[in-house]
């Protein structure tokens, strides 16, 4: 009963969204104000119209419906209440599902906002969010099913949505659970954040398009996106962050970032969207690098598809193949038709987009700002490779390779830096035309002060070319950085007699843009900190130890002190040892390594016990435990210098996008709104 | 007119600045690339095709990454030194092979229940992967030494028949 709610629902939205972009297509062609408004109405009609299956499957997963297939395959009963609902994005229908949904969500909100003099734009924003949103539904629709039923008939247990001819109902006594994996509190943030980063992107790009279709190529359409773009960059960000701390926390994804493919997949729009916020500025600024921003936003699209298929589609970790999905080639020509058709309007305008300025100096602002984008963009080309050169080396020479982590890390790591010192070195020149000595006398105070970093890193005993470099960078960029607040600051102490707080306080609050994009480069640099920290300073050991026993690393030691060993009401038995931290004999603190039993899945997962501070992280893997506990266990563990400054440096970084992105109050809108006459005469 | 002229050679003089930038840029990603995928690059082979090659003698002291699946009773650990030792059997490569054995699931089931199929003896240092069970597919990165014995640095796991590809993948 609910299912064919759910399943109704959804046709029910497709037939309305497919209504909406003829409504839109009409409406424009025929220039009747009224039918742009209807499928306006479609538009807004999609997000409560979606809730309806979302809320169906959700009912089906917390009531053990398991006739229902998806739920009988993503939960058990066993499973707790918040991952039943996690459940939701466990697997490829729900996931699908749950994508559509978060689109519509932003689909309706962009009907609800005052078009006033945009409605040129509106058609063609409904145009190209419904197209997306279709595609999506039509997936799930006729391909991906969730709320597809087991059926027993006479030649055994189909899976349909329609009872087949003579069939009788199959219920599952009991599910086959959630992967223990996924069996995590990350799965409540870690996919729906990342998921809300991708289809927020989608907004900007429908804009992109209704600029080229339209011919209102100024620079319109960025300003009306650029809170979204930082939304969407803001819950990518996000979703990539706490994935790596989700992968950090628990042993067996890999550490915090392993250059997997589908890892890869959701950082590749994260680095064009990235390149697209920098740019955007010069063209705001400077009306520069039009064609190259509407390029940017397209990559960025596309990408987010091309993510959700890689994501979804298991194509890449099936160079050995693995479960084929028949939805794979749709994505790909989804792909070729929306890329396909975007670059003919780009190519269809380019003279339009011509810029009335050029560059006039390589040493300017708009210069390096160009030149952080060929940097993110090398990135991008170098993952895309990654992902790439094994499919492509297979179809040329029917050899079969694959490139590891120790390609990216290689090629990209002198793209990062080059990065880094971009952020030391850009934020202190000026537009059109920095002279030397001028950026000389701004940098040199921070300069000198990232010289601190030599002789510390001495006293350290860290001496090899690229920790030094990398350290320094660091040292180098935040001080510049502080040292832009502090100018800033210290001119309205001056000016306005401000005490220090109220004059940072209204620095950033005057110019939030600014300041959040320093603050998200804070953000940055304490995450290069934590980055460099593991990778190039990492240390560990191994041993078997009897209870009582110790084991060093560094001057850290652990006791091994007890294990216990007990079942949960989550059908889980967990093996947890007590270990006792001390760090040069002095006693630091109790961590509890564990492996849960997975009974339903018959499958264990090791969750590494790690005594945290800023300096770095010890962290204890249990690896294995003779059964009579006497004899003893062994662990493996792991010193991480620095790495809690990357999830603080997160933080940060999420932090300054706020600043950056948080709508203005009531007074400040109402002294930049022009004059409601202009209102009035649409 | 030579005012125009001179105008004009100067912005050109300009973009040109800009052109030879963009071309070093461009030129460098291209090396970073093109030497790192050259030193990094492995061969990614079936156990046949990895057996073949190291009796030709072809992979001497290369990296490589090999797939194959897990023989459930071939799992021993060595809880003292760390030391995993486990068998994979072959598994076809191509996806038209793996198809004609109704799927990866089955494939694996086949593989390990064939008695004549080829396989790979694997010595891994390490704590023992969550997921190395009977049947898993394993894709191991390492060397064949010269005992035969494949030497692994890497051990990802994959549990296709159970759950569906969310990401049922682990490295150990």
């Amino acid at each position: 009963m609910v299912a064919n709610i759910g399943f109704g629902t959804l046709l029910i939205t497709l037939i309305v969204a497919l209504y909406g972009i003829a409504a839109a297509i009409y409406g424009q062609k025929s220039q009747h104000e009224r039918w742009v408004n209807s499928a306006r109405q479609a538009m807004a009609l999609m997000f409560p119209l979606l809730t309806v299956p979302v809320l169906s499957l959700l009912y089906l997963l917390v009531t053990h419906q398991y006739q229902v297939a998806y739920v009988s395959e993503v939960t058990s009963r066993s499973m707790p209440f918040y991952l039943k609902l996690t459940a939701l994005w466990g697997g490829q229908s729900g996931s699908l599902v749950f994508w559509s949904w978060l689109l519509a969500a932003f689909a309706t909100a962009i009907t609800l906002r005052d078009w006033g003099r945009d409605r040129e734009f509106l058609p063609w924003v409904i145009i190209v969010i419904l197209v997306t949103l279709l595609f999506f539904l039509s997936l799930n629709v006729f391909f991906e099913n969730p709320f597809s039923r087991y059926w027993q008939t006479s030649t055994g247990i189909v899976q349909a949505f329609a009872r087949p001819e003579g069939a009788v109902p199959f219920v599952p006594r009991d599910g086959q659970g959630l992967n223990p994996l996924l069996r995590h509190p990350g799965m409540i943030f870690h996919p729906p954040l990342l998921y809300l980063g991708f289809v927020s992107f989608i907004i900007p790009y429908a804009f992109a398009v209704a600029a080229l279709v339209t011919g209102r190529t100024d620079d319109r359409w960025i300003r009306l996106t650029r809170r979204w773009t930082l939304w969407a960059w803001l819950f990518l960000s996000l979703g990539l962050i706490l994935g790596a701390r989700w992968a950090y926390d628990v042993l067996g994804w890999g550490g915090y970032w392993g250059w997997d493919p589908v890892e890869i997949s959701a950082f590749m729009p994260w680095l064009t969207g990235t390149a697209f916020l920098h740019s955007v500025m010069i063209q705001e600024k400077k009306d520069m690098f039009k064609r190259w921003n509407l390029v940017l936003i397209i990559l960025t699209f596309d990408l987010v598809v091309f993510g959700t298929f890689l994501t979804r589609s298991g194509v890449l970790s099936s160079v050995h193949a693995f479960a084929q999905s028949a939805i794979g080639p749709l994505f790909f020509v989804f792909i070729a038709l929306t890329f396909g058709i975007s670059l003919g309007l780009l190519l269809s305008r380019w003279k339009d987009l011509e810029s009335k300025n050029e560059l006039h100096s390589l040493f300017s602002r708009e210069a390096l700002f160009l030149l952080n984008n060929l940097l993110f963009l090398g990135i991008f080309v170098t993952t895309l490779w990654g992902i790439l050169f094994p499919l492509i080396s297979e179809i040329v020479t029917g050899q079969k390779v694959t490139v590891g982590p120790p390609f990216y890390e290689r090629a990209t790591g002198p793209l990062f830096a080059g990065l880094l010192l971009l952020m030391g070195i850009a934020p202190l020149t000026a537009w059109t035309y920095s002279s030397l000595k001028k950026w000389g006398r701004a940098v040199w105070k921070p300069l000198v002060f990232s010289m601190l970093t030599f002789p510390a890193l001495y006293i350290a005993g860290i001496t090899g070319w690229q920790g030094v470099l990398g350290f320094w960078l660091v040292g180098f960029v935040f001080a510049v950085t502080a040292y832009e607040f502090w100018r800033g600051a210290a001119a309205r102490i001056k000016a306005h007699g401000e005490n220090v707080f109220t004059a940072f306080y209204s620095l950033v609050k005057k110019n939030r843009r600014r300041y959040g994009g320093y603050i998200v480069h804070m953000g940055v640099i304490f995450m290069a900190l934590g980055v460099i920290g593991i990778e190039m300073r990492q240390v560990e050991t191994q041993g078997t130890i009897p209870e009582g026993g110790s084991l060093s690393l560094k001057e850290y030691s652990i006791t091994y002190k007890d294990l216990v060993s007990f079942d949960t009401h989550d059908g889980r038995n967990v093996t947890r040892a007590v270990v006792g931290v001390t760090r040069s004999g002095e006693e630091l603190a109790e961590i509890y390594p564990r492996r849960d039993y997975f009974y339903d899945a018959n499958q264990p997962m090791t969750i590494p016990g790690v005594k945290s501070t800023l300096a770095g992280d010890l962290y204890v893997i249990l690896v294995d435990w003779r059964e009579i506990s006497e004899a003893g266990a062994t662990f493996k563990i792991y010193y991480n210098p620095l790495v809690n400054w990357l999830w603080i440096g997160g933080w940060v970084f999420i932090v300054g996008i706020l600043v950056a992105a948080w709508p203005e109050n009531e007074l400040d809108r109402v002294q930049k709104v022009s004059s409601p006459l202009i209102k009035r005469k649409r | 007119m030579g005012e125009e002229m001179a105008v004009k050679e100067i912005k050109n003089r300009g973009r040109i600045k800009f052109i030879v930038g963009g071309i070093l840029i461009v030129t460098a990603v291209i090396y970073l690339i093109a030497s790192s995928a050259k030193a990094n690059t492995q061969y990614y082979l079936t156990v046949e095709e990895t057996n073949v090659k190291y009796e030709q003698g072809e992979l001497n002291d290369r990296n490589v990454r090999v797939s194959g699946a897990v023989i459930g009773e071939s799992i021993a650990y060595d809880m003292e030194n760390l030391t995993l030792t486990f068998t994979i059997a072959h598994v076809p490569g191509e996806k038209a092979a793996l198809k004609a054995e109704g799927g990866v699931a089955a494939a694996l089931h086949q593989a390990v229940n064939d008695p004549d199929r080829e396989t790979l003896d694997v010595l891994y240092e390490g704590p023992k992967p969550d997921l190395l069970v009977h049947e898993a597919q394993a894709i191991i990165t390492g060397k064949m030494t010269l005992d035969g014995v494949f030497y692994a640095d890497e051990v990802l796991l994959k549990c296709p028949s159970k759950y569906e590809e969310v990401s049922p993948e682990q490295s150990g």
